[in-house]
This record gives structure tokens, sequence and C-alpha cells, in this order.
């Protein structure tokens, strides 16, 4: 089974490998241990972030709302620790995912209960969410100064050599390792998925399934929230703007399904760390970071053309026993 | 009887769907090592029935017991508790999990602390399908197998919840005769360890091959059951249409005209090749073979929703490119097997449904002219009769047989010169049938030619001037009507070089 | 037995559509004229200055690009697919006509490259989407970053502000002196996308493949062929909105139209387009782009930000769907009820 699918990974794994290569040939100091950690560093949100975004795929959905709740959330948060700056991060984190949750809740209810497609409530949310974002702010950012201490130090504090950021982003991705590939509740997501007709006669409950996905796709978001605005410092009302879209780009490019049923965590990561490392070499091998978003969009586009070009090609439809060649045929 | 009581009955169970009443009281018992055919016409009920045996649907009034015992069956889980466990005409499965995976959906195994039990599922898939004769990888993507194969899958994951009843819902669909054997030969281990077995199927021959005992449905009810031994087909068909079929075959004689239809030396590299044969003005031209032979490929091809790699397909001299408006425009129709997915648009109105292929000529420019538009709905609707409220009704709302009537309609309104009709009464109840029949016979009467793809020998060599045989993708032969002969015919669609007579047995008995 | 078929996609994308939602569609006309009319006579009591001729005519020049773009894109939406990337077609056409501006090209001339840039996009998109075989959403998603970023290219953090004179005409001209053109072009395409989508063969032939484009295909109509134009089309108009909207700021930057995609997208839904394809009428979207706008207007007349407008947006554009589903299941609810109360009766 995996031979087809892994083929597709190894051959990301590969590019990625060479892109890695071509810049480092370019400028060396792209591989050094510093600018790695850099990268580790900035991909660890997008990871988190892509992996949500790739449950709600995989069930054929979307959520379009994640980067408008990491803006609501990590608003919040930052509000938070404006008036009370040397509250304990834990705290923080955990009311962070609580919010997310709460606001992937609506999504879920909606979507779940009452069976609105997906890429409409969460096209809503995203809406109301960011204009939430505004209305709780009055349009201020919330600067460095004015956050605590610790609030900002925590997602770039080091455990074993790896930041805290890095450390969360490893947890979540053994959470859902574990969760899609060992646990039942993961195994009926993907078979959802790939056939919602079948997984009723086998007694799936899609709405149970749908909640769980939404309530995590917020739940990481409002973790995200956090993460963003403690690292960058500063909460406003576009922050993260134009993330979901980044996150979709991540899973498409690693070949999840936007059909829904396809897609590993391996792929997904993949994915996340091709964006990640042309968005940042650009700067190292002197182009214009203008430059980025049109590389990105190139990429995107290469990448679901290819898989698209491999995934619709007829299987197993030969009904002729040798393969006749138009020459041959032709003689009587 | 050697087992008095019935593992299974549905004891005057009643259904309804908002105004439709699916089931009125009806009976059924199934029996330990048994197989009990369940006939009946579309839209009887049997489906239906299936539905509340495996717990996907409850019922309004009446019982469903097992071992004598009434239960309540109030999802599928409930019913593989109980052993009950169905395989479904269409393969609802998953093209992108594994064989095991499939195999145990809705029950995985997992260890104590909740983690997925690999190692053991796997096992004891490759058992159930070691016991099945079924050489497949439990680790292969299921999206990978043929039809037969996943039909297999489904057996095993049906036999994975020990069922004690087994349903068959029309599992033989989409197999070919050499499968269908297979299927018989497990359907016999099974029965030979106490398995109770319900078998529908709409083809008489296989339910007179494999089932000890058999329940006729008919308009929601039950209407008759007894040993297979006692009973003939002409009884069962009775049974099912509350009439006896005196002539299902009506062959109008036209005269033949002149070639309409040249096809040299088609084919399209991997399905079909070296297909020549010509269609002349009132004809009908049956395509009989085995079901995966390449005759829709050929048809759609022809149609131009294919592309030929080789050879042509031309009408007084020209050919047309591949695309089906160039097809229409000639005067050639194809008439898909599967309407409801390909001939239809449900949600539309019958108006709309029906004069979508002739917008182009009912149009000055794309404007269209609705007056003349409702003009034609109308004539339609009238010449074939189609019951509706009014041309506005959805398509969706009116009877399988209305919305086939409404796909035929839709290409009358063209006019064609050749129509070609793919399967046009595979699933479809023998009353519909000999209408359909009927139908064509008027069709010929016109002038139109037919080509007609059906796996049904009887209504091939009912209808058919002549008949195209093909296997494997080739063309064998070409009988004409005066040598018209079942055995010759079957002969060479399983092959001439294969003599596996248990499968042209098989073809034989429905040929009679 | 076709009542009890469940459809793939009945579960998880789970829209009751069909008859339930084809019947309620004509309805929602009527609601979102209500809400229409509501809208206006809130702003009416709110403000003096909202019943005022001239500052309500100003106020379509805020939503007349985006209707512009929405008719098209409902169009497409009825065809099944979806086109996140008009926002960036608009951006890149107006980098594209900057350039021209300062190679000396007057207006007539950068209107028409406008609409002609916009075209090729696409029928870039199109040709994705149809040739390749690509989902139109992961496509698109693709060419919402590729278009906009080509802008970011050519013009990094600057802008192009030299345009003709006589180029803010289009944007800022008003006929009488007091109708705006860009409104007049809205109603006139407006009028004109409503005989195509009710009236035409290729308005029904695109009602047919966006229910069922098997059955579509099998009927003869060049499914893709019409998929190809109607991306084209969406692409031309974006591209006409592009040389309003640069004519109404006077300046291109790579900045602007932001987050637009997902208005007009919003604006469709809100009109009664089903996601799902197949369904939804014209009229529908044309209200809808007047509700958006007057909302607009009345919450700037208040002084309300902008951005809280897309709450309001966010939350009607979810009822908009919700309403009709809901509605739904509670009469499927009260019909069980009484056929159950039927039997008891005659049991």
């Amino acid at each position: 089974m995996q031979s087809l699918l892994r083929r597709r990974e190894t051959a990301l794994a590969l590019i990625v490998a060479v892109l890695l290569g071509a810049i480092a040939v370019r400028a060396p100091v792209f591989l050094a241990a510093s600018n790695l950690d850099g990268l580790l560093n900035d991909g660890a949100i997008l990871a988190i972030m892509a992996l949500a975004q790739m449950l709600a795929l995989l069930t054929r959905g979307i959520d379009l709302s994640i980067a408008a709740n990491m803006a609501l959330t990590g608003m919040l948060a930052a509000l938070l620790s404006k008036a009370h700056p040397d509250l304990w991060v834990g705290l923080t984190i955990a009311l962070s995912l609580v919010l997310g949750l709460v606001l992937g809740a609506f999504n879920a209810a909606l979507i779940a209960w009452l069976t609105v497609p997906p890429i409409v409530v969460t096209l809503g949310t995203m809406s109301i969410y960011r204009g939430l974002t505004f209305l709780v702010s009055g349009g201020a950012w919330v600067n460095a100064h004015e956050l605590g201490e610790r609030f900002v130090a925590f997602p770039n504090q080091r455990l074993a050599g790896l930041t805290h950021n890095v450390w969360l982003a490893l947890l979540v991705i053994a959470v859902l390792v574990l969760f899609l590939h060992h646990l039942r509740k993961g195994r009926e997501l993907n078979a959802l998925g790939g056939n919602p007709a079948a997984a009723r006669y086998v007694g799936i409950d899609a709405a149970r399934v749908q909640l769980l996905v939404y309530l995590t796709t917020g739940a990481l978001a409002g973790l995200s929230g956090y993460l963003w605005v403690a690292r960058y410092a500063v909460a406003y009302t576009e922050t993260a703007l134009g993330f979901e879209m980044q996150s979709i780009a991540a899973c498409v490019i690693g070949g999840v399904s936007i059909a829904g049923g396809r897609g590993t965590v391996l792929g997904c990561l993949l994915g996340t760390a091709f964006l990640v490392i042309i968005f940042n070499a650009l700067p190292i091998i002197d182009v214009s970071p203008f430059w980025q978003m049109a590389i990105a969009g190139a990429a995107i586009l290469g990448a679901v053309i290819v898989n698209s070009q491999t995934e619709s090609r007829p299987r197993g439809k030969l009904i002729l026993q040798s393969a006749v060649t138009p020459a041959a045929s032709r003689a009587p | 009887m050697n087992s008095p009581v019935p593992v299974l009955s549905l004891a005057g169970v009643h259904k309804h769907f908002g105004g439709i009443q699916a089931l009125r009281g009806v009976d059924l018992d199934l029996y330990g090592g048994k197989v009990v055919a369940l006939v009946g016409e579309n839209g009887a009920g049997k489906s239906t029935a299936v539905k509340i045996m495996t717990g996907v649907y409850r019922p309004d009034a009446g019982q469903v017991q097992v071992a004598g015992t009434p239960v309540e069956l109030r999802s599928t889980q409930d019913a593989w508790r109980y052993g009950i466990a169905a395989v479904y005409q269409e393969t609802v499965m998953f093209d992108e999990l594994s064989v095991a995976e499939n195999i145990f959906m809705g029950h995985l195994v997992t260890r104590r602390n909740k983690l997925l039990d690999f190692p053991t599922m796997k096992r004891q898939a490759r058992g159930i399908l070691a016991s099945l004769e079924a050489d497949l990888g439990v680790d292969t993507l299921l999206g990978a197998l043929s039809v037969a194969q996943k039909q297999l899958v489904a057996i095993a994951r049906a036999l994975s919840h020990d069922a004690r009843v087994l349903i068959m819902d029309e599992a033989t669909a989409a197999l070919s005769s050499r499968e269908v054997e297979d299927l018989y030969r497990i359907i016999r281990r099974l029965t030979s360890t106490g398995t109770a077995i319900l078998f529908i199927s709409h083809k008489l021959d296989e339910i007179f091959a494999i089932a000890d005992r058999y329940t006729v449905f008919r308009d929601g009810s039950s209407v008759g059951h007894g040993a297979m031994a006692d009973v003939d087909e002409d009884r069962l068909v009775q049974l099912m249409v509350g009439r006896t079929i005196t002539e299902i075959f009506p062959k109008t004689t036209v005269k033949l005209g002149e070639p309409l239809l040249e096809v040299r030396d088609l084919g399209n590299g991997t399905e079909f090749a070296d297909i020549s044969f010509s269609l002349h003005r009132g004809e009908v031209l049956g395509f009989y073979g085995l079901v995966g032979a390449g005759r829709t490929e050929l048809m759609e091809t022809i149609f131009g929703l294919e592309r030929a790699t080789h050879g042509t397909a031309t009408m007084g001299g020209q050919a047309w490119g591949s695309s089906p408006r160039e097809a229409i425009e000639r005067g050639l129709v194809l008439v898909p097997e599967d309407r409801q997915r390909n001939g239809t648009i449900l949600e539309l109105s019958i108006r709309e449904n029906v004069t979508l292929p002739s917008l182009s000529r009912l149009a000055r420019g794309s404007w269209v002219d609705t007056a003349a538009e409702a003009a034609l709905a109308r004539q339609i609707v009238d010449r074939l009769s189609i019951k509706c409220q009014s041309l506005e009704q959805a398509v969706s709302e009116l009877s399988g047989g209305n919305q086939q009537k409404a796909v035929l309609g839709k290409w009358l309104a063209m006019q064609p010169k050749i129509i070609i009709l793919d399967e046009p009464t595979k699933g479809i109840d023998i009353g519909s049938k000999a209408a359909v029949h009927a139908f064509i016979g008027e069709l010929v009467a016109e002038g139109v030619s037919v080509l007609l793809v059906s796996s049904e020998l009887p209504e091939v060599m009912g209808i058919s001037d002549r008949i195209v045989v093909m296997h494997k993708g080739r063309l064998v032969r070409v009988f004409e009507r005066a040598d018209f002969d079942a055995g010759a015919i079957v002969r060479a669609a399983v092959g001439a070089g294969l003599s596996s007579s248990e499968s042209v047995y098989a073809e034989l008995a429905s040929a009679t | 037995m076709s009542v009890e078929t469940v459809g793939a996609e009945g579960i998880v994308a789970g829209h009751p559509q069909g008859r339930a939602r084809w019947a309620t569609l004509k309805r929602w006309e009527s609601v979102l004229a209500v809400i229409l009319l509501a809208i206006c006579a809130v702003n009416a009591f709110a403000s003096p200055y909202f019943l005022d001729a001239n500052n309500l005519f100003d106020s379509t020049q805020s939503f007349s690009e985006k209707g512009l773009m929405a008719l098209s894109m409902a169009l497409v939406i009825i065809g099944r697919d979806i086109d996140l990337s008009v926002a960036s077609i608009v951006v890149l056409c107006s980098t594209a006509i900057g350039w021209l501006a300062t190679q000396g090209v007057g207006t007539p001339g950068l209107l028409g490259a406008s609409v002609l840039c916009g075209t090729l996009m696409g029928m870039c998109n199109g040709a994705i989407v149809t040739r390749l075989e690509v989902p139109a959403i992961v496509a698109t998603i693709g060419t919402v970053s590729l278009f906009r970023g080509l802008s970011y290219i050519a013009l990094g953090d600057g802008a192009y502000t030299q345009f003709p004179d006589d180029f803010s005409v289009l944007g800022q001209g008003y006929l009488f002196e007091l109708i705006p053109y860009e409104f007049l072009v809205l109603l006139v395409l407006a009028a004109g996308f409503t005989a195509v989508l009710h009236r035409t063969s290729i308005g029904r032939n695109l009602y047919a493949y966006g229910h069922n484009p098997e059955a579509a295909r099998y009927s003869g109509i060049n499914v893709a062929g019409h998929r190809f134009w109607f991306f084209s089309l969406n692409g031309a108009m974006s591209g006409l909105a592009a040389a309003f909207l640069t004519s109404r700021v006077g300046a291109t930057r790579p900045n602007m139209a932001l987050g637009w995609d997902l208005e007009v997208i919003a604006i469709v839904v809100l009109g009664g387009v089903s996601i799902a394809g197949g369904s939804g009428r014209m009229t529908g979207v044309i209200l809808a782009i007047f509700v958006m706008g007057m909302l607009t207007f009345g919450l700037g007349l208040r002084n309300v930000p902008g951005i809280s407008m897309s709450i309001v947006i966010g939350l009607l554009l979810i009822t908009a769907v919700a309403l009709p589903i809901v509605a739904g299941k509670l009469a499927r609810r009260r019909a069980r009820g009484r056929l159950i109360s039927e039997r008891e009766h005659s049991a």
C-alpha cells in the first residue's frame, strides 16, 4: 500500500534536499546551525497550522478561519499579558487553547450539526474573528514593551537545545501521528474523507468526527496565536494575515488531497519545510523578499499540477491482453 | 426444513419514507446453512428490508427476530453484534485504506491501551481471505484492486463479524460469469458451516443455481415463499409482477436500408482494438459479451466522449472529432448505462432536462425561445406518456421508470438517426423491460437504427437483426439473425480457446 | 430505491441541496429584499445624510467594483468552480496599466489593457483547471499568490501614481453630475448577466453541468469549454474592476484590494448561490451586492470603522446558508410528526 504514497513523499524529500543543497552552494551560511535553528523556529507555527488544516482537508472540509482565530486569540492573550504582565505562561497557554477551542466550537457546531458547508462557515467566521480582533483592541497594536517579559520569552527559551516553540510543534506532531495512525477515531477520519457514504454503512458518525476536527483546528489555532504574538512580540489586527492560505499551501505541496481521504503527517511536514526554506532563503541568496510571494505561488501551482497528473491516471483499465501498438493493430 | 427456528426473521415489518410506503408488513425467514433468494421488481422493498436487517433503518412497525427472539437493531454495530452482516451492490469501501483496514473499519481491533492492534487485524484478515481462497495482500490499497477483488474484500469484511447471517444485495451485479462461479463456491462453503445467506439478484438463473428457498416481494409486501425445488421461472416471474409474461421480445421486422454508420479498425490502445462493422438504416445491431469486454468503452468512443487512437467511425463518409456535440448534430445519440448519474440532471425540471440537447435548435443565437421550448417538452412528455404533475416538476420527483422515459425523451427530441442503448434494461423490472423493448421496435419502424449493448442473451437474441460478439476488447464474430445460436454466441463471448464448461453452462442457463 | 440512497456528498460536505433548497431560493430573494429595505430604513433614521441622492450615488462607488466581480463569480460558482484569485488579478491588472501609463498609453488603451490582462489571467486559471484537471480551489490558491507576487516583484514597496489626466473619469466621473459611470456599468452588466444566465442556452448549460457535469457531458455540452470561458470572463470582469479601482484611488500598490476575493465570494453566497454548484439566481446576487453596499454605507455614516463591517458580513453569510438548512430540518421534522399522528389516528 504505502509504496505509492511513500514514493510521493520520497520525491518531495528529495526536492527539499536538492533545494537545501542548491541554496547551500550559493550561500553556505544557510546551513549554519544558527540559521537552521531559526528555520525550525519559524517552521514550528506553520507546521502546527498545516497539520490542523490537514485534519480538515482529510474530511473533505477546509478551515479558512484559523488565521483569524490566531489573530483574535493572540490579541486577547496579548491584552491579558498587558493587564497582568506576570501571569504564569502555562496559564496563558491553557487560556489560548481554550479560547481557540471555543472559536473552533462555533465552526464545529455549524458544520457538524447544521451541516453548513465548511468553506462557507469558516469563510464567515474568518471575517467575524478578524473583525472582533479589531473591536477588542480598538484597532491599536500591543507592542513588545507592553507585553509581559515571560510571555514574550517563553517560545524562544530552550530545552535540550531546541526552543519551546519547536518542542510544542513536535508534541503536536507526535499526538497527530498517534491519532491518525494508531487510534480508531483517526482511521475513521481517514475513512470518512475517502468515502463518506461507505463510512455511514460501517457506522461511523460523521458529525462526531467533524466536531472533533474543527475543535482541534480551533484549539491549535489558539495555541499558535499565542506563539505567534510572543515570537514576534506584537499583536495587531492583521496578525497572521493570509496564514490560512499558507497552511493550505503546505498541505497541498505535501500531497494532501483537497478531495479528502489522502494525506500524511510526513507529507504535510515536508510541504511546510519546502515553504519555510524558500521564504527564509531568499534574503540569504540576495533575492529581494518581494519575490517570496510569487515563488510560493509558482511552487504551489507546480505541486498541485504534478499531484493532479499522477492522481488522474486511470488504473487497472487494461482490457486488451497485450498492449497494442497502432502499427501492429492496423494489420488485419 | 432441518432448522425449524429461523436464525433471522422479519415479522410484519412496515416502513415508510415521507409519503412513500416502502414496506407494508413483510415477512422473511432465513435459516442456518440455507441460501434464501429474495426476488422482486425494483421498488418492491428489497433494499429497505436489507437495511432494516442491518440496522441502517428501524421499522415503523413489526419485529426483527433473531432465533425467534425480538431484537432492536439501532445501528450497523448492533446488527454485527447479532452476527448479521451485508455485502452491498455498490462496493461501499475505502480506496485509500488497506485491505486489512477495510475489513475491520467500523470495528477496528484495539489493544488494551486503546492503540490499534495492526498485527492482530492483519493476521485475522489473512485468515479470512485464505478461507475465501482469495490471494490478496492485506497491506494492498483497496483502490488498486479489481471490482471482483473488492467484492471479495467486502465478503471478508462481512465474515469478520463472525456472521451467522450474510446478506448479499445484488452482489453479482458487477461480476463476470467466471467470477460469479467463484462466488457460488464461496457461498456453498459458507452454508456448509451453517451460515444463513440472503441472496438478492435480478438474474433468475443465478437464483436457480444457488438458492435453496425463495421469498418474493411485490409492492412492499411478501407475496410468496417456498423451496426452489417447488417452483419454476414462470411461476417466480408471475409472483413478482402479478401476471404472466406472454410475449417478452416482440421483434419488429423492418426492411434494412443503406449503411448509415461505418466503423473501421477502431481502437483506443488499451480497451478495444480492430473493431469494424457497419450499421444499416432501421437495423438493431446487438453487442454481446461478458461484462468488461470493452463494449461500453467502444460506444463512448463512437459517441465522441473518448478519443480513439486509430481507426475511423464515419456517417455518410464523414468522420467527426472526439466531441459528443458533433455526434449529436449528425444524429447519433447515446443513452448511458448509469442513467441516474449520466442520463438526467435530477435537480432540474422535466422541461429543462428533455430540451437540454435541443437548446441550440430552439435558440436564436443563444437566446432560448421559451415558448418553443415548452411546446417541445410538452410534445415529448405526451408522446412517452411520462407521468408528472407539470413540466416544471424536478426529475428527481419522478419514479424510476418515468425518469428513464425522460432520458429517452431527451434524445427523441433530437430526432436521431442512430441511438446507442447501453444496457437499457439493466436493473429494471420485467414490466418496464417489455416497455423498453416495445419502444425499440417503434424506433426501428420509424427508420432509426439502434446499437444495443446488452449482457442479457435472450434480450440480444430477441430484438437484434445481427449480433456482434466481443471478447477482451476485440470483435470475435458477427452473427446473422438466421445463425443465432445461444451456444455459439456464448462460446464466442467467453473466448474461442476457452472451454470453461461451467461458465458456458451458466450463460446457457440464462439463454434458455 | 432512490428515496433511501444517501449521496456521498450529503454527509461530509453536507448540503441538503436539491428540491428543498431550490424551493427556498426564490423565497431567499424576498428575504434579501426585506433585509435591504430594513437596512435602508435604519440608515435613513440614523443619519439625515443617508437619503441624499448625491450621497447615495457616491456610496455606490464603494461596492461597484466588487459588484462587477460578484456577477461573474456567481457564474463560476454555479458551475461548481471557485476563483480565489480575483483580488490578485485586480492587483496585477492595476500594475500592468500603471506601467503602461508611465509609457504614455492613453485612457482608452489603459481600460482595454486592464480588461485584456484580466482575461489572460482568467484564461490561465481556466487552463489549469480544465486542461490540467486541477480542482479550482487548489489551482486558484496557487495563482492568488502568483499574481499578487508578480505585482510585488514589479513594484516592491513602490507604487505607480502617474496616470493620464482624463483617466480619473472612469472611477470619478458622473453622468448628469449625479450617477457615477462605474455604477452605470454595474447596472448595465447586471442586466446583461441576468439575461445570459436565465434566458440563454449558455445559462442553461451552466446550470446543467453545475448540477451534474457527467450528465451534461453525455448531453453533448462542452463542459470544459464552458468552464474555461467563465474563468476567462471572471478575469475580464476583475480587469474591468481593476481599471475602475485604479482610476478611483489614482494609484497602484501591490497590497490593494486585499481580502476582496473572499468578500466577493461572500456576496455571491449571500445572494443564494450554492457553493456546491448548480443553483442560485442573478437577482439574488444583485440584491446581495446592494445589501453589502448599503450596510457599508450606513456604518460609514455612523463612523463605524470599516473592519467591523466584516463581523456583520460574516454573520450574514453564515445565516444566509444556515437558515434554509434549519428551515428544511424543521419542516421535515414537522412532516414526520404529522405522519405519525395520522397513523395513530387510523390505528
